[in-house]
């Protein structure tokens, strides 16, 4: 699995509600983008950002859990594996679907 | 078709109350997410990599056209406009809202549609021949018994938590288009030597990690003892098969283990310890099963009517589509019509809301309005009249529903794969596309004739590679997708597990592979035979050297 790896890490998880992929961001929202998550390097801090995303397993959220980034030159993070990638995205199949689409369409997705 | 008893209807409509209440007190946060989890599975619904997925069930791949409209409507609805057909007769929505999925399962409850027993430790959705009732030299229509299977698991409470899930799988006839042989039990129904018709009872099947062609236990098993022979079965496999180890907990590591002849004595023994005919099915319960798959009433027909034998001369394109598409029916004057859901570049087994709604109406207006789901991902329309079938081709080509590809290289079986499978370890739909664009020449797909390709996106096997002639595994080298050739496999009555050729091969190479593969056949094949027979004559060596020639 993903977490036992090292380097950078962001949480991920599904929207309890509707199931949508979502990534805790610093100040604790569930954004839908992987580029809002927050993401640490060190083991604890990332265990403290995996037990900060527990704190919302009971009504926001299922299944958080830490997946490795990249984190680009401005700072923001980026999925390394090509499964986060997909779910940042959505089917490579279906680009007129999942978050890719929301994406090309703004303003189509929930916000929250 | 069976039509739902109240039991049957007060038992589908109680159990959507209640997932409507689990689902209230998960969103409230009463349920935790450890304490819903089982619950939702329950009821088919589990957590994918991109949203929730809802399996619900098609038993033995029967539909009416109502329930298929209702189908399309659900996937307009409550999801994004599609569905997934799988290779257990059943349909997957990719992405259903937590919340929606009671009002969903509410609409499918009116049309005596449910999601229950397609996940879990328990019986899964009993799957037939999707030619049940309609193929030539069947002993019986096996969806009687499939039916019959249905109920007698429905929430049986001994079978509830077994080790891990279990799948039958019933067919009628010699041929075996239900793939019997990889399923944890497979009935094949026959004759004794009096002329009674039974079963042949074949246990510990199964693809995975660890791939098994099912041992026959039993060659007669008289009919009526059908549910005291399967739940002896199952209670020696709720007895003994491994709860240590969820990847040793089929039936097939217990089968293996302990040896075919040696289960097959513990089965008899349980039996005979059983008291008697306590589950023998009682007079008139047979007979009131049968009465719902009676045979329509068909008219007396001419056999191959001239106005058919005229279109297949004059439009090549209709006799290519006959030739792959249309199987013999039993009765004379009608036909079987296979609807492909392969068209080139699409989803193997994605179907539209519009799609299945096209296919309900014509089901209606041409094939007295039933649907059967193939395991193969595709659809069939059972009882056509041949004078019709000119006009149903061009019905379906209207819809894009007439790709003349069934049973041919294009006609993949895929898993959903790294696209939507959070166990995937590489993606299935675009390999199968890309073999689709390949091959898209459908005069070359006719010439090379049968050939089964199946796609797995992991060792699960659910897309079973190890049945392909050409099997494809989909695995993950070192965060790159690549991908593993088997050979010579087969989920026929001939069934057989695929040889690894050699080494795997990457994304971008893998459709050369298989191509290769093919063109190592053309070599070699003899007149008539098909690329198994090929296969099954020369052996994989000359299919290895061909492929690793420039290593």
């Amino acid at each position: 699995m993903a977490s036992k790896a090292k380097g950078p890490k962001a949480v991920t998880a599904n929207r309890l509600s509707d199931g949508v992929v979502v990534y805790l961001t610093p100040d604790d929202r569930w954004a839908e983008t992987p580029d809002q998550a927050d993401w640490a390097e060190a083991p604890e801090d990332q265990e403290a950002l995996l037990t900060r995303a527990q704190a919302f397993a009971g009504t926001t959220v299922v299944a958080p859990y830490l997946f490795q980034v990249i984190p680009q030159a401005d700072g923001t993070p980026r999925p390394s594996h090509m499964k986060e990638v997909m779910r940042a995205n959505g089917p490579s199949v279906r680009p007129d679907l999942g978050k890719q689409a929301e994406l090309a369409h703004p303003g189509t997705g929930e916000e929250r | 078709m069976y039509r739902y008893d109240e039991f049957d209807q007060a038992l589908v409509n109680d159990r959507v109350e209640q997932f409507r209440e689990q689902v209230n007190r998960r969103l409230s946060g009463e349920l935790t997410e450890d304490q819903f989890k089982p619950l939702r599975l329950m009821n088919g619904v589990y957590l994918q990599l991109h949203a929730y997925m809802l399996r619900v069930a098609i038993p033995y791949g029967t539909l009416s056209a109502n329930q298929l409209r209702t189908l399309a409507d659900v996937a307009r609805r409550y999801d994004k406009g599609y569905g997934h057909f799988t290779t257990r007769q059943n349909i997957q929505f990719n992405w259903p809202a937590l919340k929606d999925i009671p009002d969903l399962l509410s609409e499918l409850a009116q049309v005596e549609m449910h999601a229950i027993q397609t996940s879990g430790n328990c019986i899964r959705n009993v799957t037939a021949d999707q030619y049940a009732g309609v193929a030539a030299g069947e002993v019986e229509d096996p969806r009687v018994y499939a039916e019959i299977i249905r109920q007698w698991s429905t929430l049986h409470p001994e079978f509830s938590f077994l080790p891990r899930k279990f799948k039958v799988a019933v067919t009628g006839c010699r041929e075996d288009r239900a793939a019997v042989a990889v399923h944890d039990v497979g009935l094949r129904m026959t004759r004794d030597d009096a002329g009674e018709p039974g079963f042949e009872v074949l246990v510990g099947g199964g693809q995975g990690r660890t791939p098994v062609i099912a041992k026959t236990i039993r060659n007669f098993l008289p009919k009526r003892h059908l549910l005291s022979y399967l739940e002896a079965v199952l209670r020696v496999y709720n007895q003994l098969g491994r709860r240590d180890n969820a990847f040793k907990a089929r039936i097939k590591i217990l089968v293996n283990s302990v040896g075919a002849d040696e289960f097959a004595r513990m089965v008899e023994e349980e039996w005979q310890a059983m008291p008697d005919q306590e589950l023998d099915l009682p007079d008139g319960e047979l007979e009131r099963i049968q009465a719902y798959f009676a045979p329509p009433a068909y008219h007396d027909l001419p056999d191959d009517p001239p106005a058919y034998a005229a279109w297949r001369r004059h439009d090549p394109e209709f006799a290519r589509w006959v030739q792959a598409n249309v199987a013999a029916h039993k009765q004379p004057g009608y036909a079987i019509v296979n609807v492909s859901l392969k068209p080139h570049g699409g989803a193997p087994g994605d179907a539209t809301a519009e799609e299945m709604e096209a296919v309900a109406e014509l089901a209606d207006r041409f094939a007295l309005g039933e649907i059967r789901v193939t395991h193969e991902q595709n659809l069939t329309l059972p009882d056509v009249r041949q004078e019709d079938l000119y006009e149903l081709w061009q019905a379906l080509a209207h819809h894009g529903l007439a790709t003349a590809n069934v049973g041919l290289i294009s006609d993949i079986i895929a898993c959903p794969g790294l696209d939507y499978c959070s166990l995937a370890n590489a993606r299935s739909i675009p390999v199968a596309q890309r073999i689709q664009e390949r091959f898209a020449d459908l005069d070359r797909q006719h010439d090379i004739g049968e050939l089964k390709v199946k796609i797995s996106g992991c060792i699960n096997a659910c897309g079973h590679h190890h049945v392909g002639h050409i099997g494809i595994l989909g695995v993950d080298k070192k965060g790159q997708e690549f991908y593993q050739l088997t050979i010579g496999g087969s989920a026929d009555e001939t069934a057989s597990l695929g040889e690894i050729v050699g080494k795997g091969f990457a994304y971008d190479e893998v459709v050369d592979a298989v191509e290769t593969l093919v063109d190592a056949y053309l070599e070699h094949r003899a007149r008539g035979e098909a690329f198994l027979d090929t296969y099954r004559r020369v052996g994989a060596e000359p299919f290895r050297e061909k492929l690793y020639a420039a290593d």
